[in-house]
């Protein structure tokens, strides 16, 4: 066995572990909680450790698709060739820095839900599976199991939110569930629509991608079914105007979901452009990418304007996500190498830091019922750590230096400039924007007279210190050492179809 | 060729039909569920027979019937379905009547006239197979003879029914003016070589007969008949009428639409293609208003329909490869659909006896009272809209796909965004399940063997089609392959 063939063992392994884990937890009946709880637990640290593996394995200057592992799943069938669909795993500098992402987030997501009482096997049965989807998106090579991944994703969110939520849960849930499902309805038609005309009989990713900068899909083809991709994938990364789903499902979903959807699902979105829109698509990309860039301003601007309004922390947070996305997808509307990298490194920075956010709001919120900023004031003086946790995480989403927020939206900013100045100017008074809400924030609830009624607010936990404190130690790396991240993704970008040095 | 050995799973069901009278009749002390048990061995044995003639040449009996790998394909599905039906019914029936004997003979009977649907190659042959499915229905639905809804139901059934009999008997006999014939073969070369001037006369005669098989697989505007049948009948019937009366009306579709209409798609490709979205549209969005389960269900069961038109729009569309992709296609998520029918089925029929509540507020905090029956019914539900892992994820993505011609992409379009309407009307079900307490005084109940043990086979069953589906898409693939050999479907066009 190869050392390819190992590693591409390894992506099945991590890939296997929630699930396998789920199917575990169906066995062991709902009695028995701590096993649920010890064994999510374990689960979430292997696959945590084998996520640093696969990030730290990629080998920078080697073929930008690496660990590859291919098995055939239904082939020679009806309209299908050889290997027309398979188990087709794989990654890039992209999607290894975003399953390092989704390790970091999802073991601290555990660790967090340990305080769940209602249901904690179904819970966590949810929760795995989810994580599975993620997974399995980011190494997909291959179409079919790509949107599997994707859609298993989105599955579990409406009983997660339904039953486990707070705050009009109902609505959020079935808000959020509709809004995603009609996305992939759009990217439903573009697969269909593509392997149709590719007409090659496979489901194959690599081979997609070649027919789409080959000129086997025509130019006007790829123009008409571009924005089925974007638009489709574009709802779960929060695209104005297809982001209101967003700050209701956060506010309504609890601690560790909220984490994981803001600080992960959201970037499948995005993902998905890069994947199905401009590595199949990308003489449609060219096309529309200047539209992407104006829709990512907008939300950049609109969602922090939004956050400057409200008073819930989790819409705040919410909002926060949106114009942080916005970002994102500016990066990409770019096509240009260097705004791009920053895109990419923006979704694993935004991931850490709101995953940080949320499960701080979450931890104060268990205490306090509620979430009204206005209801607080002082709470420097009982929850130090708690404060300092938040204090890091606003300042990275306002992107001081030394911080994950800096390195990525210096890499959006300085490219952005270069191709479009004016949008990269809107793009830094969405940042300053950005300083005004969380300097409010910080105001009214951390400083100021303490309110009696909190005097007997408890910090931190150990369970809330211990992901906290990896969320944090990761917005520190990137902040710092940032080599390492730009370099796997800069490399891969480069090679990105269409895409500007 | 008389070759009389062809027919031994339809003998098998046939004779057992007979035979449960008379087993009643000489022991009327018998009890019910027995008989069910009995019956559903019997279902076993003609699984067996008809799995016998898988991959043997094909033989025809007289020219008006064929035993190939498509009708032992339905042969095979008809018998798992009786074999399911049978397990549902043993304890429902035997709490309500007397006598069950006529029950299981007619589920027999009703299942040899879907085998025989997939076998007949001429017109009239295929009519008076349907007609013994129908009929067998009919009495079926209206089984409990003291109960309002359920003969009011078969009422319904039958008036329709009978109507659209002589719609199709209609279409048949143009046709046969048009042609001269009623053998596929012929009438597919009779409409290849007709002249210009038939047009109308061709276009009556389709519109008919899809009219007529409409009506047997409730496709809008055809379908007024079933959401009171399935409320009224039955629920082991509803069932059956929502998998085997369907899964019959494709059998003989694909058959008739690949070797005989085939050579003359411009006349009949739009029709389908408008009836197929009519009823994606139509029955997801009235879906969406039901509070009653099996009218849910009904009415979901009407998009899945739709879906299932839309290769056979594709048939019109594309070349015989495409129509061979998509029939394939057609089959596997027909099957993968039966499966997970029963599934809900199951699940709802053990909370059924439980309740006697078929309102979906009747489900409430299922989750809480019985598990293992909300998984089930989630799973199905979510298969049903298509989510991954389970079965109808693969196999409608597979489906479509073999039918998203250019021409025919506005109808995928539709299909697909249907889908996404369905996923609100099945989460409506699972909030009931899952977001509510029980009502007050409901406590955790136990499932009888038969039914627990169905619901997970078949559980499992939709799962595995959904995570796995090579060994079933092979085999669908091998019955699609017999609709399209050298000589059963010639390909040559009509010139216009």
């Amino acid at each position: 066995m190869t050392l390819e063939e190992a590693q591409g063992y390894v992506l099945l392994a991590t890939l296997a572990t929630p699930l396998v884990t789920a199917a575990i937890l169906v066995l062991i009946p709902s009695q028995y909680r701590m096993a649920h709880r010890y064994l999510s637990l374990a689960a979430g640290a292997v696959m945590l450790g084998l996520s640093v593996y696969v990030f730290a394995a990629y080998q920078v200057g080697h073929d930008p698709i690496q660990m590859t592992l291919r098995w055939p799943w239904v082939e020679n069938v009806a309209f299908l060739g050889e290997k027309g669909v398979s188990l087709y795993l794989g990654v890039d500098g992209i999607s290894a820095l975003l399953t390092l992402l989704n390790g970091i987030v999802a073991f601290g997501g555990i660790l967090v839900s340990w305080k769940i009482d209602y249901r904690p096997k179904d819970f966590f049965i949810l929760y795995l599976v989810l994580l599975t989807g993620v997974y399995g998106t980011f190494f997909s090579l291959d179409l079919f199991f790509f949107f599997f991944f994707y859609e298993l994703a989105v599955v579990p969110l409406y009983l997660l939110i339904g039953v486990w939520g707070s705050t009009r849960k109902e609505y959020g849930a079935l808000k959020l569930t509709l809004y995603l499902v009609a996305g992939s309805v759009l990217i439903w038609i573009g697969i269909f629509a593509v392997v149709r005309e590719a007409g090659l009989g496979t489901f194959s990713l690599p081979a997609l991608w070649e027919a789409g900068q080959s000129g086997a899909l025509s130019p006007a083809f790829q123009k008409t079914f571009f924005p089925f991709f974007a638009v489709g994938c574009g709802v779960l990364a929060g695209l104005w105007p297809f982001h209101t789903w967003s700050p209701d499902g956060h506010m309504s979903a609890p601690t560790a979901v909220s984490m994981v959807h803001a600080g992960v699902l959201m970037k499948l979105g995005a993902f998905g452009i890069i994947r199905l829109g401009i590595q199949i698509l990308p003489e449609g990309a060219e096309f529309w990418m200047p539209t992407l860039l104006v829709l990512g301003t907008i939300g950049a601007v609109y969602g922090a304007v939004g956050a400057l309004t409200q008073r819930d922390f989790k819409l705040i947070s919410g909002y926060s996500s949106v114009s942080h996305m916005g970002y994102v997808l500016m990066g990409l509307g770019t096509l240009n190498a260097v705004a791009m990298t920053g895109a990419v490194l923006q979704m694993f920075s935004h991931g850490v830091m709101t995953a940080l956010v949320f499960l701080l709001i979450g931890a104060i919120y268990d205490q306090a019922h509620t979430r009204d900023m206005k209801d607080f004031g002082g709470v420097a003086k009982v929850m130090p750590l708690w404060v300092i946790g938040y204090v890091i995480a606003g300042l990275a989403n306002v992107g001081l230096p030394g911080l994950s927020g800096f390195t990525a939206e210096f890499h959006i900013f300085v490219g952005t400039f270069r191709s479009y100045p004016v949008f990269g100017a809107l793009g830094v008074l969405a940042a300053a924007f950005a300083a005004a809400y969380m300097l409010r924030l910080f105001s009214i609830v951390f400083f100021g007279p303490l309110n009696p009624r909190w005097a007997s607010l408890r910090d931190a936990r150990p369970v809330e210190v211990i992901s906290g404190g990896l969320l944090i130690l990761s917005i520190l790396a990137m902040g710092l050492y940032w080599a390492p991240f730009v370099d796997r993704v800069s490399e891969t970008v480069l090679v990105l179809p269409g895409v500007t040095n | 060729m008389r070759d009389y050995s062809l027919f031994v799973p339809e003998y098998i069901a046939a004779g057992a039909a007979i035979a449960i009278v008379a087993i009643e009749l000489i022991w009327p002390r018998l009890r019910k569920d027995v008989l069910a048990y009995l019956m559903a061995a019997v279902s076993l044995g003609w699984l067996a027979a008809s799995l016998a003639y898988l991959g043997r040449d094909p033989k025809e009996f007289m020219g008006v019937l064929v035993v190939d790998d498509f009708t032992t394909y339905f042969r095979a599905l008809a018998a798992g379905i009786v074999f399911v039906t049978c397990l549902l019914s043993a304890q429902y029936l035997r709490r309500r009547t007397r006598e069950a004997s006529e029950y299981y003979g007619l589920l027999l009977t009703a299942g040899a006239g879907m085998s025989l649907m997939a076998a007949a190659r001429e017109l009239l042959t295929a009519y008076l197979a349907l007609e013994l499915l129908s009929f067998s229905l009919y009495i079926l639905v209206g089984f409990f003879r003291r109960d309002l809804k359920s003969n009011e139901a078969s009422l319904k059934y039958v008036l329709l029914g009978g109507f659209a009999s002589a719609m199709l008997l209609y279409g048949i006999s143009l046709l046969y003016g048009l042609t001269g014939n009623t053998t596929y073969d012929a009438v597919a070369e009779a409409l290849a070589n007709r002249s210009g001037d038939t047009d109308v006369a061709a276009i009556a005669a389709f519109v008919l007969i899809i009219a007529g098989l409409g009506f047997k697989v409730s496709a809008v505007p055809f379908h007024t008949w079933a959401p009171d049948a399935y409320t009224g009948a039955p629920v082991p019937i509803t069932a059956f009428l929502s998998t085997a009366s369907k899964a019959a009306g494709f059998a003989l579709i694909l058959r008739l639409f690949t070797n005989a209409f085939h050579t003359d798609p411009e006349e009949w490709r739009w029709l389908v293609a408008v009836v197929a979205a009519l009823t994606i549209v139509f029955g997801n969005l009235v879906a969406i208003q039901q509070t009653n389960f099996r009218r849910l269900i009904a009415y979901s069961s009407i998009g899945q329909v739709g879906y299932m038109l839309v290769p056979v729009a594709a048939l019109g569309y594309g070349d015989g490869e495409i129509a061979h992709a998509a029939t394939a296609a057609l089959l596997l998520h027909l099957t993968g659909y039966i499966i997970s029918t029963l599934a809900a089925f199951s699940a709802f029929q053990a909370a059924y006896d439980r309740t006697g509540d078929d309102t979906i507020p009747g489900l409430r905090g299922l989750a809480e009272t019985q598990p293992f029956l909300a998984m089930v019914i989630t799973i199905s539900l979510f298969s049903f809209a298509g989510l991954p892992v389970f079965a109808g994820f693969a196999t409608k993505l597979f489906m479509f796909q073999a039918s998203a011609l250019p021409e025919l992409m506005w109808l995928v379009g539709i299909a697909v965004a249907a889908s996404f309407v369905s996923l609100y009307y099945y989460l409506m079900v699972m909030r009931q399940m899952y977001l509510f307490d029980p009502p007050e005084g409901a406590s955790r109940f136990r499932v009888t063997p038969a039914l627990w043990a169905a619901a997970a086979a078949l559980m499992l069953g939709t799962i595995f089609v959904g995570a796995y589906p090579q060994p079933l898409f092979d085999a669908a693939d091998g019955a699609a392959s017999a609709l399209f050999q050298e000589g059963a479907a010639p390909h040559q066009v009509r010139e216009r």
